[in-house]
């Protein structure tokens, strides 16, 4: 089991994790939580780092692989504790007044989204994954992340902006 | 004006810059008719912009401790697998230890390019005696010039159907080598400036066509191959988008 190849995946996992930290806090909306799911999702990316094939795009991979322990994480509810928005303004960078207060508008939106939306909004708005490469990441058609992208985003807007939530959009196709 | 109706997601693929060149230019185009549609644009651009405002910070932050190597803590794969955690000790992986990675920049982040493109235009249009370097007598010459220090073939588009003629052109210092200015300016002395950089994309399969606005400057931006364009002026944006249409489309005969 000399394996070289564990070096040099490791190697090559670590310069993803500050991405991975990144999305998993937008995600869980706290810190904690998102530090534990990185944790987790790279012991289980060591563990099963024989099914990633060299030379394809480990990021995604390493999403996939958080993604699907977040889903987990999920169904014991242990991601979806709240934050006191003391705790999360202490950690907001320090912006402007009015985007600082938009942030933190945003922030708690995403929190109202349903999960499957809210994780399609971060990895192509925030991760800035193409819609294939999301499609991937959590195993659904292309048409699913559209929509989901769709709804996610209108909702977010409508919450943030203070307008009445529609139940369906305008979808023209 | 095309006939093909803008789908849901392709509005959605306009706001990502996951659309081709061609199609975005009709996607702002519709926005220019639908006020509602690029009310929702707009906001869905200003989230993108907002998530990244909230949460690039932790790229920069540095890495936990409880996210370093094996040595601190007992991770459970170490028990099944020790030869391979016994080689990543062995090694140091010294770079768990590093901090404050900054992740390379994804593909089809051209955020700056507007701006960059914005302050040039600023600092150079309303300049009375020298808002060129070489002016549009030497029209060759300046092609030439800019072709040779940008490392890429240049083309100048014609405007004189829109209304504008070339005044000429600069180099400038970008953030990633020498950018150029093509400035031209219609009957009434109005000028519009064409910002063209090198774009550091590794993978140019998606291109963006896309406005922002930057204090008083309007701009039109998108990337095509290996290079960055940006269309900039203090004009209301249709007026800007008919002109930057023309321009993509000679670039893209």
């Amino acid at each position: 089991m000399n394996r070289p190849a564990s070096e040099e995946f490791a190697a090559q996992a670590m310069q993803f994790i500050p991405r991975l930290r990144r999305y998993a806090r937008a995600l869980t909306g706290d810190s904690s939580a998102a530090d534990d799911l990185v944790q987790d999702a790279l012991e289980r990316a060591l563990v099963k780092q024989a099914l990633w094939r060299e030379g394809t795009d480990l990021r995604a991979w390493l999403f996939t692989v958080m993604h699907n322990v977040f889903v987990n994480q999920v169904r014991s509810a242990v991601a979806n504790r709240t934050v006191p928005m003391d705790d999360m303004m202490s950690e907001l960078p320090q912006s402007q007044g009015t985007d600082r207060l938009e942030i933190r508008d945003l922030d708690a939106a995403l929190r109202a989204l349903p999960e499957e939306q809210r994780a399609v909004v971060l990895l192509v708005g925030l991760e800035q994954m193409t819609y294939d490469e999301a499609a991937k990441v959590l195993d659904v058609p292309i048409g699913t992340v559209m929509s989901r992208l769709s709804r996610g985003r209108e909702r977010l807007r409508r919450l943030t902006q203070g307008l009445p939530e529609v139940s369906v959009l305008k979808v023209v196709k | 004006m095309s006939g093909i109706p803008i789908s849901e997601a392709e509005l959605q693929a306009y706001v990502d810059g996951q659309l081709p060149t061609a199609r975005a230019i009709e996607v702002a185009r519709h926005l220019e008719l639908h006020g509602e549609d690029a009310e929702r644009e707009a906001a869905y651009r200003r989230q993108n912009e907002m998530l990244h405002q909230a949460f690039d910070h932790l790229l920069e932050d540095p890495v936990p401790p409880q996210l370093r190597p094996p040595e601190r803590r007992s991770w459970g794969f170490l028990k099944h697998y020790a030869v391979a955690a016994g080689l990543m000790m062995a090694s140091g992986l010294a770079g768990w230890h590093l901090h404050g990675y900054v992740a390379a920049p994804a593909p089809g982040q051209i955020v700056y390019l507007p701006r960059v493109a914005a302050v040039a235009h600023a600092v150079y249009s309303p300049e009375v005696r020298h808002p060129v370097e070489v002016g549009a007598d030497q029209e060759a010459h300046l092609v030439r010039w800019l072709s040779k220090r940008l490392g890429s073939n240049l083309k100048i588009p014609h405007l004189a159907e829109q209304g504008y003629s070339l005044v000429g052109g600069r180099l400038l210092p970008g953030d990633r080598g020498p950018a150029a200015q093509f400035m031209y300016q219609d009957a009434k002395g109005l000028r519009m400036t064409l910002y063209v950089r090198v774009s550091n994309e590794s993978r140019a399969q998606t291109t963006a066509f896309r406005f922002a606005q930057e204090n008083n400057v309007g701009v039109f931006y998108w990337l095509d191959g290996k290079l960055g364009y940006a269309l900039s002026g203090e004009t209301d944006r249709s007026e800007l988008l008919r002109v930057a249409e023309s321009v993509y489309r000679q670039l893209n005969p």
